[in-house]
């Protein structure tokens, strides 16, 4: 039992469990679309968690890859053929060299520069959506095609749930993984404090960029399931307000949890829903609950609850 | 040459407006190294609470006034209510704290007032001010103005006060700073209500030129970090070069190359600076801690 | 252990958090997902202003064939995701009869499969052309078209013998989709657009692209596309400069609020409108003068704000469908839809609707006034 409980991919578990049990208590195909979106937005913030909590390094743009994955599907099937399933995959290529390219030069730098330098490429993609009508359908939007597996049409937001369900957990396998690997160890001394790592000979730049590119093409993974659930795409994926939302979530959740990233995500999807009763009062309330999380739970909800929790019984 | 010249006092509008949104960020950075995204409502709130103080009939100057203190006492009540209660949080916490004071200032702004536009009217008239061909707005003008003396009291608070030393030392070290008898929570406090205050003032002075709303603080703030950042994080005369240098870019692309790709130019340009001088303009490096 | 149980246990009350007011009354439910905050709130404000005081007033006389009506409104805050959760929410728990709303072309776009797989009205209140073209079974709408915009200016262009035009439009959706459609209607309405400039949302300063259209020669009228107080700032820009060439602004801007922020540059601005910005200056017999005076009023009063031609289209969405809704005897579906399509002959503050299977607009180009502004307030041409 000890060596379960002790074991790295132990916390994968639960929300396993979650995922089968919670459609029990589904209503509605609405429950399911919130759900697959909690579960999409976690994938994304699991990979920023990981540039966040192990690299600490912070990424302001960070939506640009959701929109490189999302415009990936939409624009790749209608214009070159072949199935979405294959864009996936070359979305999240193309969003890793962006990363690879844009990151080696950065990533030698301290401080604030990758956040400013992510915000700038950010809002670069986000100018270029939106603009060449001709290919993304500018502000309005591109409809993207549905996905057909195995001469299924993947259509319904129960079948989102599932799919995304089991993306976010092979996300999170290979991060925690990756936490255990040397480079996870490299990682962590990295944050701890840069120049004891370089002394102890960590090539501290490659692994930065490492994560940098494993961040990205997790978002691009998460944009692309974000596009084939909705059917239809905005330049908003990409917009620097969501890049935002995603930082948010990583903080709210916990930077270096894996599961924290599935519970910031939880949050910040479900949270406008339940305010919406409130309409005029609806930003006013959210932007309170998310100050007051932040006081109260300062380290994020996971770890805060955790170490609540494990402290009490001894 | 009249092309040319209009194309820069276009700019030189833009920057002013630029600079006046990145002059916030300075002093809460140099206190305790956040970046403030509520500084672009602290300049919404300026413009809208003297719009409606206006319309509720008071003079415009002292509408302007107590809109300033009313901002201050926001600014403040940031730092007290939230920011200093997780003073011992991570830097990154600290600033989704901020966001949350953004996405509730703006919620709160929308209750109170309204969502429409709304303007105030120029300090010096609308009648452009015609020179080799060329316009300017003389509220254009007065913006730069207010810019200038904003500057000029932010070097005179850092460099010639013992209150600013004391903002300062609590930005380089806060353990160090209060070891010295610094009441650093004190200082962080007073730079979120300094940096409200040039907010306001900012919003007052650019509302005849861009009218405001309960909305506009992103863009701003989004315009007014990347001037930050382009001069100098934390660098009044940074924030001013960074914003005008920014504006100008914009201006000219949008003149001489396409109005269309006019951001994305000035963009290029940010990212360009940050490559070659990764401190920014007049930005310095700051010594490694271990 | 017990933190996974609190865990959990905090997922599943924000989960139950989601489906908390339950309302036990069976009214009939009318959804409005809408841009009331965000970048498009200065059309959606006022849609939610107006679809809160009609059902109000429906209810006060009765209700719909002795049913009462509920507004289920959603804040979509101009994002078409936030906009298509919102309206799978509406559809499976809400169970709305049919719905007003989708304030811009994007949200629109991305709810619009969601009510053609469900199978329940969609009057849209957005702009573009492609809403309506090709035809969807369940989707109407009742804004006139950007298209319709640029015929308009272009044939009032054309009678003044201005045929070539420079274009100055925002990168936003709005100034954008009218932007194509003026493209593409210049050349079938005899107009040559010499020059295209652009400028973003919230620029502060436009004189570089006015300066750029000053110096191309032989243009002979301007026109802008955009809404919002991007125009007012242009209109103030184009003075600065010194431009007199006539200008032109569309549709986006018919809202009083225009006026007050573009101060005495906006006097000679030309745009084309429904008649409910000039209510009160309608000759008498005009068969819409009752119905924009009576909506005119009724807004300014319970608003205390001034009216604007996009409350106008959700009146005009509510109240289509609250006709259909009275011819049909119910709210079925089937047969709500049905009476929508046969729509003939509502006067509504957009101008007279004639629906069919063909046409889900049902308006033409009759429907806009060409108005200009003259001392600060609207007054007709033609």
């Amino acid at each position: 039992m000890r060596t379960i409980l002790a074991h790295r991919l132990f916390p994968l578990l639960p929300v396993v469990a979650i995922v089968i049990v919670l459609p029990a208590c589904f209503p509605s195909a609405y429950y399911y679309r919130v759900a697959a979106l909690v579960f999409i937005f976690g994938l994304a913030a699991l990979g920023l968690n990981l540039l966040m909590g192990f690299a600490g390094q912070v990424s302001l743009g960070h939506a640009a890859f959701l929109g490189v994955g999302g415009y990936a599907v939409a624009i790749g099937p209608a214009r070159l053929g072949g199935s979405p399933c294959v864009y996936v995959i070359a979305g999240a290529l193309l969003s890793g060299l962006i990363a690879w390219v844009a990151g080696r030069p950065i990533l030698r730098l301290k401080g604030h520069y990758l956040a400013v330098v992510t915000l700038g490429f950010g809002l670069l993609l986000a100018i270029a959506l939106n603009n060449e009508t001709g290919l993304t359908g500018g502000p309005d939007g591109i409809s993207v095609p549905r996905l057909v597996v195995l001469g299924l049409t993947l259509r319904t937001a129960a079948d989102w749930y599932w799919i995304s369900a089991a993306f976010f957990l092979l996300g999170a396998l290979v991060a925690l993984n990756l936490i255990d690997s040397p480079t996870g160890r490299a990682l962590r001394a990295i944050h701890d404090s840069e120049v004891a790592a370089r002394v102890l000979g960590v090539d501290v730049a490659a692994k930065k960029l490492l994560v940098f590119v494993m961040s990205a093409a997790y978002a691009s993974v998460a944009g692309s399931l974000f596009a084939l659930l909705n059917g239809h795409i905005t330049p908003d994926l990409a917009g620097f307000l969501r890049s935002i939302e995603l930082v948010a979530m990583v903080v709210l959740g916990g930077m270096g949890s894996v599961i924290g990233s599935l519970v910031g995500a939880a949050f910040l999807v479900i949270l406008p829903q339940t305010l919406a009763v409130l309409h005029d009062y609806e930003h006013m309330v959210l932007g309170l609950v998310l100050m007051l999380a932040m006081i109260f739970l300062r380290a994020g909800i996971v770890p805060t609850l955790s170490r609540f929790v494990t402290v009490r019984p001894a | 040459m009249a092309e040319f010249l209009q194309f820069a006092f276009s700019g030189l509008t833009a920057g002013a407006v630029y600079a006046l949104a990145a002059l916030g960020f300075t002093l809460i950075f140099n206190s305790c190294g956040v970046i403030n995204f509520a500084q672009g409502e602290f300049v919404m709130l300026g413009g809208m609470i003297t719009v409606f103080l206006s319309l509720a009939g008071l003079p415009l100057p002292l509408a302007a006034c107590l809109a300033i203190v009313a901002v201050v006492l926001v600014g403040f009540g940031i730092h007290v209510f939230a920011i200093d209660r997780a003073r011992d949080a991570t830097t990154v916490a600290l600033i989704v704290i901020t966001i949350g004071a953004s996405i509730f200032l703006r919620g709160a702004a929308q209750v109170l007032f309204d969502k429409r536009f709304h303007t105030l009217p120029s300090w010096f008239g609308d009648n452009p001010i015609v020179v080799g061909g060329a316009a300017i707005l003389p509220q254009s003008l007065a913006v730069l103005g207010v810019a200038v003396v904003i500057v000029v009291l932010l070097w005179a608070l850092i460099d010639r006060t013992l209150l600013g030393k004391a903002i300062v030392a609590t930005a380089s070290n806060q353990l160090a700073a209060s070891l010295a008898g610094i009441n650093t929570r004190l200082m962080v406090g007073l730079s979120f209500a300094i940096s409200a205050a040039i907010g306001s003032a900012a919003g007052i002075v650019i509302t005849p030129i861009m009218f405001t709303s309960y909305d506009i603080g992103t863009l701003l703030a989004l315009k007014g970090f990347a001037a930050a950042m382009l001069g100098g994080i934390g660098h009044p005369v940074g924030a001013v070069v960074g914003g005008i240098v920014l504006g100008l870019s914009e201006a000219f692309s949008a003149g001489y190359f396409s109005s269309q790709y006019k951001d994305a130019v000035a963009l290029v340009l940010l990212l360009a600076v940050l490559f070659a001088c990764p401190h920014g303009l007049l930005g310095r490096p700051s010594p490694e801690r271990v | 252990m017990l933190n996974w149980t609190k865990l959990v246990s905090l997922a599943a009350i924000c989960f139950i958090g989601i489906s908390a007011p339950r309302d036990v009354w069976a009214d009939v439910k009318i959804g409005a997902v809408l841009s009331i905050t965000g970048p498009a709130s200065f059309l959606g404000d006022p849609e939610k202003k107006t679809l809160d005081i009609y059902i109000d007033d429906i209810n006060a006389k009765g209700g719909v064939n002795g049913e009462k009506l509920q507004l289920v409104a959603y804040d979509d805050g101009g994002d078409a995701n936030a906009a298509r959760t919102f309206a799978t929410r509406a559809l499976d728990e809400d169970k709305i009869a049919a719905m007003v709303g989708g304030t811009t072309t994007g949200t629109t776009l991305a709810m619009m499969p969601l009510f053609e797989e469900v199978e329940i009205p969609f009057i849209s209140l957005a702009g573009a052309v492609q809403i309506i073209e090709p035809v969807r079974k369940w989707v109407f709408k009742t804004p006139h078209t950007d298209r319709m915009a640029c015929e308009k200016i272009f044939a009032d262009a054309k009678k003044r013998g201005l045929t070539t035009v420079a274009l100055i439009w925002g990168t936003g959706a709005f100034g954008k989709s009218m932007r194509e459609q003026c493209v593409a209607a210049a050349s079938r309405s005899g107009i040559t657009i010499a020059h295209e400039e652009s400028y973003s949302p919230r620029d502060s300063d436009i004189t570089p692209q006015l300066t750029n259209i000053r110096g191309k020669a032989g243009i002979a009228a301007v026109i802008n596309a955009d809404f919002g107080q991007g125009p007012a700032i242009v209109t103030r820009n184009y003075r600065q400069v010194g431009m007199q060439l006539p200008f032109y602004q569309s549709h986006g801007v018919a809202s009083k609020q225009f006026i007050e922020l573009a101060g005495p540059a906006a006097n000679g601005v030309r745009l084309p409108a429904s008649a409910l910005l000039v209510a009160d200056k309608l000759p008498d017999g005009d068969p819409q003068k009752p119905v924009v005076v009576a909506y005119a009023h009724t807004y300014q009063d319970k608003t205390r704000q001034p009216v604007s031609t996009f409350g106008g289209h959700a009146y005009d969405g509510l109240m289509i469908l609250v006709e259909a809704a009275k011819r049909a005897g119910t709210f079925q579906k089937s047969k709500l839809r049905e009476e929508i399509e046969r729509t003939k002959n509502f006067i509504g503050t957009g101008g007279v609707v004639n629906m069919s299977p063909a046409d889900h607009l049902g308006l033409d180009l009759t429907a806009f006034r060409m108005l200009e502004i003259k001392n600060g307030d609207w007054s007709l041409i033609e």
